[in-house]
């Protein structure tokens, strides 16, 4: 199948410091890719690439077959960043028709897609409320549905699941799925869970900037001959080679 | 479309924080008002002590609106503790006045008035008739103002300006700040939107604010602090808008070298306060010439001059054109200086 995502030998420092190396990775569409990694191996900086927010130094980024940075390509994305980045002042409601006139929906259409958004995340009783009363989870969920409030082809999360309990992390996942497997979503997650990182369907491991190794969980579980992928890392990272 | 829906966004914000309403709003009048109460105080007669002074002196001296205490003998700890601003001592033929000077403005008032009122003493003592004489009486005439023009008169339009630029840089800075830290200007630029729908939609929905804010600090100091307004109305209107804008877009701008609310405080006495000394409260002229082409890359220095143009000398709109031109550019550099800074977001 034809990559919706195509990244092509791109490379990025920041004053002089190699932060990303001579990266190639094809995301196809319909899947959930994983993009795990410890803290500072580049992960962010790779997706914010992938929506425009940074220029690579070298190489290319294609995205539905256009080059980024492109505006029209970013009608396609959802893209949530690490912080829940909500307007506490305005309720749930006002914060997704903020976002949802922000890509230009028609009335009859915001208001379709907002109470699916709700929906998705279990959101709809809460939606009259502010946004600075809500909890940390709300406010997780809250931020996952303005990302699909425009009904995109691309989703883009950044560590979605980092500082909540484990239920929501659960919760998190199987929308997910349910994204893909119903709506047919391409799904791209930055993750330094493990655990987590196993439901993707393709996974790349990343550390310093380089991808060190890559495949379906199953692959690298059985290639490289340990229990889980956390040995996968250990093992990958620690004989220091790409593929 | 997007543009307004940053629009509402920024106002149903606004209008929910409500002590920043306040703050907007109301604080400007509250200091106003407070600067018009003590600038509008009566003036107080200084009080001098005299010792071995004859009585035409003395006369003299009480014509000259000085309260004048008599001691038989008197010293420094005299004026300490009778709170006097002044001793006036005959010694040995020779008038010796010794100043408190915990106020220089003050004793500088009454070195002069016992300066003159010696000269008069010393005429009138020479030309025989010694009678009082009395002050010429010297016809005046004003070009600004009238005799009962105070400082307040002349500070205030410069205060009106200051306000207006001074709260809506604060409100604006922090409010972009704050979108900064939370991420969600990150995300604003996850979506489609230009950056110059992004600038436009922050300028038009503060601005809104800013206008609703000069036309209730214009309106307040003319209408009920009753300052002095020889001018027409709208040109007040006018170069306030344009200060608040230029303020706006300043605000927008520094809150980009900014990582904090604290840090944005920080600018303040680094960009706002410099202003104040050269919005015409100090005399220019006297600066030394660096010092007053210093002044001329600030934005309140051609508010001020505008304002007080307008308000006190009742200069028309073609006589403030090079002011309001100087602003507009201003804005106009900053606004654009502004969609570079986004790039730091994004790269289109």
């Amino acid at each position: 199948m034809e990559p919706i995502i195509k990244v092509d030998q791109v490379s990025k420092s920041y004053s002089k410091k190699l932060v990303l190396d001579d990266i190639n990775i094809n995301i196809e569409p319909g899947k959930i890719y994983g993009l795990i990694g410890p803290s500072g191996a580049g992960k962010t900086t790779l997706i914010k690439m992938m929506v425009g927010m940074e220029n690579a130094d070298k190489g290319l980024i294609r995205v539905l077959d256009k080059r980024m940075p492109n505006l029209e390509v970013l009608q396609d994305i959802g893209y949530m960043a690490q912080s829940d980045a909500l307007y506490n002042e305005l309720t749930g409601e006002e914060n997704l028709k903020f976002f949802a006139a922000l890509f230009k929906l028609k009335k009859s259409e915001q208001k379709k897609r907002i109470s699916y958004a709700a929906d998705l995340v279990n959101l709809n009783h809460e939606l009259r409320k502010k946004v600075s009363a809500y909890s940390g989870g709300m406010k997780r969920r809250l931020s996952l549905a303005v990302s699909v409030i425009q009904d995109p082809r691309i989703l883009i999360l950044d560590e979605p699941t980092v500082g909540i309990d484990p239920e929501l992390s659960f919760s998190i996942w199987n929308e997910l799925q349910r994204l893909k497997i119903e709506e047919g979503k391409t799904i791209i997650v930055t993750t330094h869970v493990m655990d987590e990182a196993a439901k993707s369907d393709f996974i790349a491991m990343i550390r310093e900037g380089r991808i060190i190794t890559r495949g379906t969980p199953q692959q690298l579980i059985e290639s490289y001959q340990v229990n889980n992928l956390e040995g996968v890392f250990l093992k990958a990272g620690g004989r220091n080679s790409c593929e | 479309m997007r543009i307004s829906a940053l629009i509402k966004r920024i106002c149903q914000q606004m209008l929910r924080d409500k002590r920043t309403l306040a703050l907007l709003l109301l604080a400007p009048l509250f200091i106003l008002s407070l600067m018009y109460f003590i600038f509008n105080g009566n003036t107080v007669e200084p009080r001098l002590g005299v010792v071995n002074i004859n009585k035409s002196l003395i006369q003299v001296l009480k014509n000259a609106n000085i309260e004048v205490v008599e001691y038989q003998q008197a010293a420094n700890e005299t004026i300490i503790a009778d709170k006097l601003d002044g001793l006036l001592k005959m010694n040995q033929e020779k008038l010796e006045l010794t100043l408190q000077n915990s106020d220089p403005t003050k004793s500088k008032v009454l070195l002069m008035k016992v300066n003159q009122a010696a000269a008069l003493q010393v005429k009138s003592s020479q030309n025989i008739p010694a009678v009082v004489p009395k002050l010429p009486n010297v016809e005046t005439k004003y070009v600004y103002g009238n005799s009962e023009t105070s400082f307040f008169d002349v500070l205030s339009p410069i205060l009106v300006g200051f306000f207006v630029f001074f709260f809506v840089f604060l409100i604006s800075g922090i409010g972009l700040l704050r979108e900064r830290t939370t991420g969600t200007l990150e995300r604003l630029m996850s979506t489609p939107i230009r950056r110059g729908e992004v600038i436009s939609g922050y300028l038009l929905g503060y601005g809104i604010f800013a206008i609703i804010q000069t036309i209730v600090v214009a309106l307040f100091s003319i209408k009920i602090l009753d300052i002095v307004l020889v001018g027409s109305i709208w040109n007040v209107l006018l170069i306030n808008l344009l200060l608040a804008f230029v303020a706006l877009s300043l605000g927008i701008l520094l809150s980009t070298f900014a990582a904090s609310e604290f840090q944005m405080i920080q600018f303040i006495p680094i960009v706002i306060i410099p202003q104040v000394f050269f919005a015409g409260i100090f005399p220019l002229e006297g600066m030394a010439d660096w010092l007053q082409s210093f002044g001329k890359i600030m934005p309140i220095y051609y508010g001020a001059d505008a304002l007080k143009g307008v308000m006190y000398k009742g200069w028309s709109i073609s006589q403030i054109t090079d002011d309001i031109f100087a602003l507009v550019l201003f804005a106009a550099v900053f606004i654009i200086l502004n969609t570079f800074a986004l790039k730091k977001y994004r790269k289109l």
